[in-house]
């Protein structure tokens, strides 16, 4: 396939495969991904979601098939490049730098596609667009914990730090895997809520991996089933929540 | 290069490989079961020469059977590994196993700058030499070329039987299976009901009496001075890092390709022969960091 | 910004060491040398941030002096150039080294870097030839800014420079550190996936801080070179390169003021243990360092760094 002839979605694969041993991860995945989209990810451990998103991020390479973003062919970049590109990720397991604050891992985060210049020599409160750090600080509700190590922070704020991170490089896709896992049960609706407004104001489209049916009721306006290593059913979330199968496979009762 | 210089080459080093195979065979025991590079390691090889070296001397001067000469050496190494082994384990190795990787290796570094300044108040700077072992045994010759029983018959028949007895230990014992638990995985190791600290000062113990009996075993063919710990050190933790921290086989086979080539570098180019083993390393390093003979993967991006 | 307590510690302490070395003028040669090893010691201390140690930089400090004693020799060059030249050498060096260097981590970072610097020092050991094999080349005593002078007018201005250079080169290392890249590089410590998935290259952040380690070294190593006037393959051997690696955690590898605090002690426990402890230097530094490891890790200057914080501020 020409790139010329690639699809037209913000992110697309086509005939995605990977096979881990004996276990198939991927099973020849076609997915589109239009901008604006608020996609929830379901699925039980081990059916695929995260290695789909490690695929898509070029974390893992496929066996087969293709990687398309924001009309460019992404097959077998590597992370970087991806992120580069425009993609924002945060993990299952928060990946943050433990040994440095809160606020200078944003600042890091920020360095990378917010620099004021001076290169060399600025301290790195002084070489990066500070207010864009303190904004989205404000936002997730870690400003009280600015200057506190990450690696001192409790599991549900270390996993708002790394949404952070990512949101900080203002991209164009959000890929959130299990966002609101390890925040209390009376915060993840605020928090989900303070999170896709801010999404929605930048125009941001978003994949979230989630666990809690409640959640992707209320936010999500796609809904994909990840069975095995494919993706069972994809639609509006109230539809494919009343598909047998993914009540049988999923959701369990 | 003529036939006889070949076969010249080739015995020296098999001969050479031999105590080199001895030595780094308890560096990567000691790595395995602990996973800390124990830089001290050269020392244990330099004091079980001098040591060795020490008890022929006393020998001579006590006028004690001759024939007890080649058991003093292993006597040597057995005292010396099995008594500074069981220092270093207990006074330092055990208690560094959950720091920083760099602090543990430093905490070797400076038990060998301590045990060099010892070794040195101990026995001084003067060359130590004692070669009765060698003239004992005398020499026989093969394909035309003469050469010490020692160092043909000797060193490699006793770098076989280590090899050869680690692996049954290992393999058919239960001791030494705990070892190779303890080895793979010390958390579950000890889930299992295995002994961990014995396990691992055993293995210490052991590790550190192949090292001094390196040591002990070349004494007899070298002159030790200060600083031999260093290079032999250096040495065989080339030997090591080629094979793979913590392959035995694997030990064996880059004792032999260094000793190799090292040998016939000293005949082909003279040059090279220091050389040769840190070339081995860094190729190996650049295009298989994990070693020759590993089945892990290295830490590499 | 250093905190005021601590640019008054560095104003005291050079001070100290410029009305010392004037009124006692046998300490020059052991300041001297604890400057050039100080340098070599900031080098190890960038690597440190980034959590990896190399067991073989003083390949580096072995490569400048080399280059120092050929260009002495050969050319009559100033000292100045030739301190200039001994650097840049080094600092290519590790630019080169660096590509291969920068994809290896944790122990196998440690191992290649061992490999590298003994197959140096074996190539200057054998190649007597060339490199003067293990007796090392001598050099004469060349020029310092044009101008010819005797030894103790020779030593005084090398010694001012050496001074200038290290507080130079700490300031340079430690706003490096809270710089961009600097911070990137510690960040290769605790989660390199991370900086990858911010879309910065932890390769060549962890180059950047490879090639400033070798240059480091490279200063130090040209500085030594002129205060002893010869070079040996021993500058290049791997307990030289541990003894650097010792320094760091002895002085505190979390501070550039650390390795020249750790540099300064190690060679002043070196000339009165020639005079007290019958030369067991070794034997006391071990034991100092062991006994640090579990009581004070962050080294002498991590003992130091509550006093010196001031403000709030980070020293």
């Amino acid at each position: 396939m020409s790139s010329s002839s690639a699809p037209q979605g913000l992110l697309s694969t086509r005939g995605l495969s990977l096979k881990f041993g004996g276990v198939v991860a991927a099973d020849a995945i076609d997915f589109d991904l239009m901008p604006g989209e608020r996609l929830a990810v379901v699925g039980q451990n081990g059916a695929g979601k995260t290695t789909f998103i490690n695929i898509c991020t070029g974390y893992l390479q496929a066996d087969g098939g293709q990687v398309f973003f924001d009309g460019a062919e992404v097959t077998g970049q590597s992370p970087r490049a991806i992120t580069r590109r425009g993609v924002g990720r945060s993990f299952q397991l928060p990946q943050v730098f433990t040994e440095h604050t809160v606020r200078e891992c944003l600042l890091l985060a920020a360095s990378s596609v917010h620099r004021r210049g001076g290169g060399f020599w600025r301290p790195l409160a002084q070489a990066v667009d500070a207010d864009e750090v303190d904004a989205t600080l404000e936002l997730l509700q870690l400003h009280t914990r600015a200057h506190d190590l990450a690696g001192a922070l409790p599991e549900g704020q270390r996993k708002l730090l790394d949404v952070a991170m990512a949101l900080v490089l203002k991209p164009k896709l959000m890929i959130m895997d299990e966002p609101t896992s390890g925040v209390s049960t009376d915060e993840k609706h605020g928090l989900m809520a303070v999170l896709m407004k801010a999404l929605d104001e930048r125009q941001v489209t978003s994949i979230f991996v989630e666990h809690d049916i409640d959640i992707v009721r209320r936010y999500a306006t796609r809904l994909a089933a990840w069975i095995a290593g494919r993706i069972a059913a994809d639609g509006a979330p109230d539809e494919v929540l009343r598909d047998p199968v993914v009540i049988k496979n999923v959701i369990g009762e | 290069m003529d036939a006889s210089l070949i076969v010249l080459a080739l015995m020296d080093g098999v001969s050479y490989a031999a105590l080199l195979f001895l030595v780094a065979l308890g560096l990567t025991l000691i790595f395995g079961v602990m996973r800390i590079l124990n830089v001290a390691h050269g020392s244990l090889y330099a004091w079980g020469g001098y040591f060795a070296a020490t008890l022929g001397l006393a020998i001579t001067q006590f006028a004690l059977p001759a024939w007890l000469a080649l058991p003093a050496l292993f006597a040597a190494a057995l005292v010396i590994g099995g008594l500074l082994g069981t220092v270093l384990e207990f006074a330092l190795l055990r208690r560094i196993l959950d720091k920083d990787p760099i602090l543990q290796l430093l905490v070797t570094f400076a038990a060998f700058m301590v045990l060099e300044d010892l070794q040195r108040l101990i026995w001084g700077v003067q060359p130590v030499f004692v070669s009765t072992v060698v003239e004992q045994l005398g020499t026989l010759e093969v394909a035309g070329v003469t050469y010490t029983r020692y160092q043909l018959l000797v060193l490699p028949l006793v770098a076989i039987a280590a090899f050869v007895g680690l692996r049954w230990f290992l393999g058919r014992t239960a001791l030494g299976r705990q070892v190779t638990a303890v080895t793979h995985h010390r958390e579950v190791a000890t889930a299992m009901g295995v002994n961990t600290h014995r396990v691992t000062w055993l293995t210490i113990a052991l590790g550190g009496a192949l090292g001094a009996l390196g040591g002990a075993l070349a004494s007899p063919t070298t002159s030790f001075t200060p600083g031999i710990g260093a290079d032999m050190m250096v040495l065989s933790f080339a030997v090591v890092a080629t094979a793979g921290l913590g392959q035995i086989g694997g030990a064996a086979l880059a004792a032999l390709m260094i000793g190799l080539a090292r040998s016939f570098a000293v005949y082909l180019m003279p040059e090279l022969e220091v050389l040769m083993p840190y070339l081995i390393m860094v190729g190996v390093l650049l295009l298989r960091p994990e070693g020759l003979f590993s089945t892990v993967a290295a830490r590499r991006i | 910004m250093a905190s005021l307590r601590l640019q008054a510690l560095v104003a005291v302490l050079v001070a100290a060491v410029l009305g010392l070395t004037l009124s006692l003028p046998w300490l020059k040669t052991p300041v001297l040398l604890a400057l050039s090893n100080g340098l070599a010691v900031l080098g190890v201390i960038v690597l440190i941030r980034a959590g990896q140690v190399s067991f073989g930089h003083a390949m580096f400090a072995c490569l400048a002096g080399y280059t120092v004693a050929a260009l002495g020799r050969g050319w009559h060059l100033d000292a100045l150039l030739l301190i200039a030249l001994g650097t840049a050498g080094a600092a290519l060096a590790g630019a080169v080294i660096g590509v291969f260097m920068v994809r290896y981590r944790g122990i196998f970072f440690g191992m290649l870097n061992l490999a590298f610097s003994m197959v140096l020092f074996s190539v200057l050991g054998k190649f007597g030839g060339v490199t003067g094999g293990t007796d090392g080349l001598r050099f004469d005593r060349p020029g310092f800014g044009f101008v010819v002078m005797e030894r103790e007018g020779f030593e005084t201005a090398l010694l001012v420079l050496a001074l200038a250079l290290a507080v130079l080169a700490g300031w340079a290392v430690q706003r490096y550190f809270a710089s961009v890249n600097g911070q990137a590089l510690a960040a290769i410590k605790t989660n390199e996936t991370r900086l990858e998935y911010l879309g910065i290259s932890a390769k060549r952040v962890f180059w950047g801080g490879y090639v400033l380690s070798a240059t480091l070294c490279g200063l130090g190593g040209s500085l030594f070179a002129l205060t002893q006037g010869l070079v040996t393959p021993d500058m290049g051997y791997w307990v030289r390169s541990g003894e650097v690696v010792f320094i760091a955690i002895l002085g505190g590898a979390g501070h550039a003021l650390g390795a020249f605090i750790g540099a300064f002690v190690f060679e002043f426990v070196k000339l009165y243990a020639a005079a007290l402890l019958t030369g067991a230097w070794q034997m006391a530094l071990g034991l100092v360092l062991i006994v640090m490891v579990f009581v004070a890790p962050t080294g002498i200057f991590g003992l130091m760094e509550r006093r010196l914080r001031g403000q709030g501020v980070r020293a």
